[in-house]
């Protein structure tokens, strides 16, 4: 219970103080921050629209945060969720518009099949150069992110655009390639709001990677591998290998965004879908503590935020929706401090400490 | 000159100090010696100003005074000198001495008094070094003194040395051992903490023992012996010799033939290495740290890439040059390594994770499904043996490695090693930085495991451990065997000149 609070004590403090330094903020502005912040929270939790979206809004920031998480977990820092979700929701509308008359049966898996490769795959480059010739994957995952964005608007305005469509998208996918709407299965959540299945497909994801991580053998390599690479290698652990399944999972975790947008929501490849989540997911991570659980409640957050942002923008006088990029950069300015934190007085307290 | 009296500390649940009175005469060295955690360096740090105490008193030169910072300290003419060296290793030894402390006009700083000075206190005390010397180009030893230079530069009269041993060669602490003999003739008083019985009875007039936050003697060095100063620190009979029966030696277990590792710049830190290793016997590596002990033991446990090694090694007739670690280890090769930070532990990891490491991803301990998950009862069943085996303490599986002392997470690796019941255990260091009570127990431990008929390689730079341990001992210089001792009969004298000489 002690471990848990403490475990919960730093991202609760990032929150609060975000949310007090924002509420300076809007009072500068001109604004009470009271009813500022009660737009903002409110409207996103409010039935059926405000959770409905809040809960679509997650669901991306689920997937990329867990595949940071794992990253970390090795020791590596993947900056290149960005990229792999676009690859892997390009290949996603590839398969759904290419096998467009299959039965669900058949192309629902095969599409999910193409995002969960795809995305593993792109993140497995960087994975490979690392272990083969030690080149740091922050650097070759940023790269990647480019030629990503760049290839997937490539071979969407040259070779997957229906003719005189002046939206840079492709032709929408088979309607066998289509997953359910939860409001099919909710009453009273309307089916327009586009949370759909990939949502539950992300809590199970969080279940799955906590299983891999701390109860497989694999996952126990994996974190051994972050933990002290040194100490792993002497019990006979291949760095190497570890450092390629990781992102390779990484990677695959990432590119479930496009079940969620391709499949569940725009029903094609949209240009410029992602709303920065590969990097938010970053954020997500940290402030989740690089844990499962703490993933969900991070994610829940960012998205409360995403959403009830749009309101304030809507709806108070001066404050604008870029108050919600302001807390957000708080929180992780908090959170980068309390790693800073940590290491100092790791370095410096265990010094001192010594009896 | 400096006494303590009644002094207590407390560091949230730990009573650190507990009514702690420490009297040191001026003009003398004085030993304070104790079990890591016994409080010795938490005194030292009240008397510098590290900490304040909650209670008691210091006393310099028969006035109470206040010590609330290193600063009030050293004006009152104390120094210190830290385990961990405080200096600069790109600046030169004098900008590093005057460091806090610079010369000169607000604007401008006079390097040239303070070299000539630096170099005068060197010549007093035969220190040796040179002020526009690069510190990182020194020596351990070398840097030490110059650590020295920096209390005497700021008139300390009285210095404190932090386990300053820790780091030298043999030869080394004998160098040092007279530097600190002639301070004391020009009249400088030594308070020098450590855990190192020999040194004591060397180097010390008078020594106080701590256990547990008390003092519980003092006394007289002359008037003392090894054995006394031990049971004090321990609470109980040590023993300090090891006692084994004679070995029962069998089959070759391990050749070693013609080993050379070439590291990608050329360097060969293992030169031409043939020995063998049989069951049942110990057999030494000695030499001063440096000289390819680590390389070797590294080679031997499958740490090395093959391409960097030539020659061959042979484990019961199969050669596993090119095998990896996990293969080795499934030839139950086992491996104590020489730094338990580095390579013996997942210090965030719980005991119980990381008495699986190495085993953890074969039957009992992965199981289920196509053997992928961790069984939780094979996990507990076998961390617990290894803690009551080994007497980890405290014994909670679910505590973090890191939150252990030293010696019980040595314990916690050997009782890992010697659960896969080797026929070859590789072991480096195996007491460094461990208490006495520790070290006795593990030596019982290594012997045991020998007469199980284990081959035993064991690598150490204290000369004692080897030589008491090893049924054959194996000098090692600049990477080569170059002779081979009779632990039983060969002198400490004769293994130091072939260490250090090579012939």
């Amino acid at each position: 219970m002690r471990a848990l609070a403490r475990q919960l004590l730093f991202p609760l403090i990032a929150v609060i103080a975000a949310f007090v330094l924002g509420g300076i903020l809007i009072l500068l502005i001109g604004d009470n921050p009271i009813v500022a912040y009660r737009l903002l929270i409110g409207s996103a939790l409010s039935w059926p629209d405000g959770i409905g979206y809040t809960l679509f809004h997650a669901t991306p920031l689920i997937f990329t945060g867990l595949a940071v998480l794992v990253g970390f977990r090795c020791g590596l820092f993947n900056i290149g969720a960005e990229g792999q979700l676009y690859i892997a929701a390009f290949a996603t509308a590839w398969v759904g518009i290419t096998f467009a008359n299959l039965s669900p049966w058949l192309l629902v898996p095969m599409c999910c099949a193409a995002a969960i490769l795809m995305g593993a795959f792109w993140a497995a480059i960087p994975g490979v150069l690392k272990a083969k010739f030690g080149s740091h994957e922050v650097i070759n995952t940023i790269m990647l992110n480019f030629i990503a964005v760049a290839l997937v608007s490539y071979f969407t305005q040259y070779h997957y655009k229906i003719p005189g469509d002046p939206i840079l998208q492709t032709a929408p996918i088979g309607y066998g390639a289509h997953i359910a709407r939860l409001g099919k299965f909710i009453p009273g959540l309307p089916q327009r709001i586009p949370l759909n299945l990939a949502f539950i497909l992300a809590l199970l994801c969080c279940l799955l990677v906590y299983l891999f991580l701390w109860r497989t053998k694999w996952g126990y390599e994996i974190r051994s591998t972050g933990s002290n690479p040194s100490a792993a290698e002497y019990g006979g652990i291949s760095i190497r290998k570890q450092i390629i399944l990781a992102m390779a999972v990484s990677g695959a975790l990432a590119g479930m965004v496009g079940i969620n947008d391709v499949m569940g929501y725009h029903y094609r490849y949209y240009d410029g879908f992602s709303d920065q989540y590969g990097f938010t997911g970053i954020a997500v991570a940290l402030l989740g503590r690089n844990h499962p659980v703490g993933v969900i409640l991070a994610a829940l957050l960012f998205a409360v935020l995403q959403h009830g942002g749009i309101y304030v923008d809507g709806f108070s006088e001066h404050v604008t929706k870029d108050i919600v990029q302001v807390l957000q950069g708080i929180i992780i300015l908090f959170v980068a401090a309390e790693a800073f934190f940590q290491y100092v007085t790791g370095k410096f307290g265990l010094k001192y400490a010594k009896l | 000159m400096l006494e303590l009296r009644n002094i207590s500390k407390r560091f949230g649940q730990v009573l650190a100090n507990d009514n702690v009175n420490i009297i040191v005469k001026p003009g003398t060295i004085h030993a304070i010696v104790g079990e890591n955690g016994a409080g010795k360096s938490t005194a030292m740090r009240i008397a510098y100003g590290f900490y304040t105490p909650d209670s008691g008193e210091i006393v310099v030169d028969g006035q109470v005074r206040e010590i609330r910072s290193p600063h009030d300290a050293i004006a009152l003419g104390i120094g210190m000198v830290h385990q961990h060296f405080m200096l600069v290793e790109p600046m030169t030894v004098a900008e590093n001495i005057v460091l806090g402390s610079e010369p000169g006009t607000a604007v401008a700083l006079d390097l040239k008094t303070a070299a000539q000075e630096i170099r005068k206190l060197s010549e007093e005390f035969k220190l040796a070094v040179n002020p526009n010397a690069v510190i990182e180009h020194l020596s351990v030893g070398q840097q030490q003194r110059v650590e020295l230079l920096k209390a005497l530069f700021r008139h300390a009269r009285l210095l404190i040395l932090d386990e300053p041993t820790a780091v030298l060669t043999p030869l080394e602490v004998e160098e040092f051992f007279t530097i600190l003999r002639r301070m004391r003739e020009q009249g400088k008083t030594v308070i020098i903490i450590t855990h190192k019985l020999s040194e004591v009875l060397a180097i010390s007039d008078e020594v106080t023992v701590m256990r547990d936050g008390k003092v519980v003697g003092r006394v007289q060095t002359k008037e003392t012996n090894a054995a006394e100063l031990a049971r004090m620190m321990v609470g109980r009979e040590v023993l300090l010799r090891v006692e084994k029966p004679e070995p029962k030696v069998g089959e070759p277990e391990l050749v070693v033939s013609n080993l050379t590792m070439t590291k990608r710049d050329g360097s060969k830190p293992i030169n031409e290495v043939s020995f063998q290793v049989r069951k049942g016997e110990i057999v030494g590596i000695a030499g001063v740290e440096g000289n390819g002990q680590t390389e070797l033991i590294e080679a031997l446990a499958g740490l090395v890439e093959p391409n960097q090694l030539s020659g061959e090694i042979n484990f019961e007739g199969q050669n596993i040059t090119r095998a990896g670690a996990r293969s080795r280890r499934e030839l139950s090769i086992a491996h104590i390594p020489e730094d338990r930070h580095r390579r013996g532990l997942l210090l965030d990891f719980t005991l119980a994770e990381n008495s699986i490491l190495g085993v953890h991803y074969r039957p009992p301990i992965a199981a289920g499904v196509g053997g992928v998950f961790l069984d939780d009862s094979a996990i507990h069943q076998r961390v617990t043996e290894i803690i009551n085996n080994f007497d980890v303490r405290p014994p909670n599986e679910k505590l973090a490695a890191k939150s252990l002392s030293g010696g019980n997470q040595q314990k916690l690796i050997i009782g890992r090693e010697f659960h896969v019941e080797p026929k070859l255990l590789l072991v480096s260091q195996p007491t460094r930085g461990v208490d006495i009570g520790a070290i006795e127990f593990i030596h019982r431990k290594l012997v045991g495991l020998r007469d199980s008929g284990c081959a035993v390689l064991l690598v150490s730079a204290e000369l004692e451990e080897v030589t008491s341990l090893a049924d054959r001992l194996l000098v090692i210089h600049q990477g080569k065997i170059v002779g081979e001792v009779d632990p039983k009969v060969a002198t400490l004298e004769e293994i130091g000149l072939l260490m250090t000489r090579g012939h």
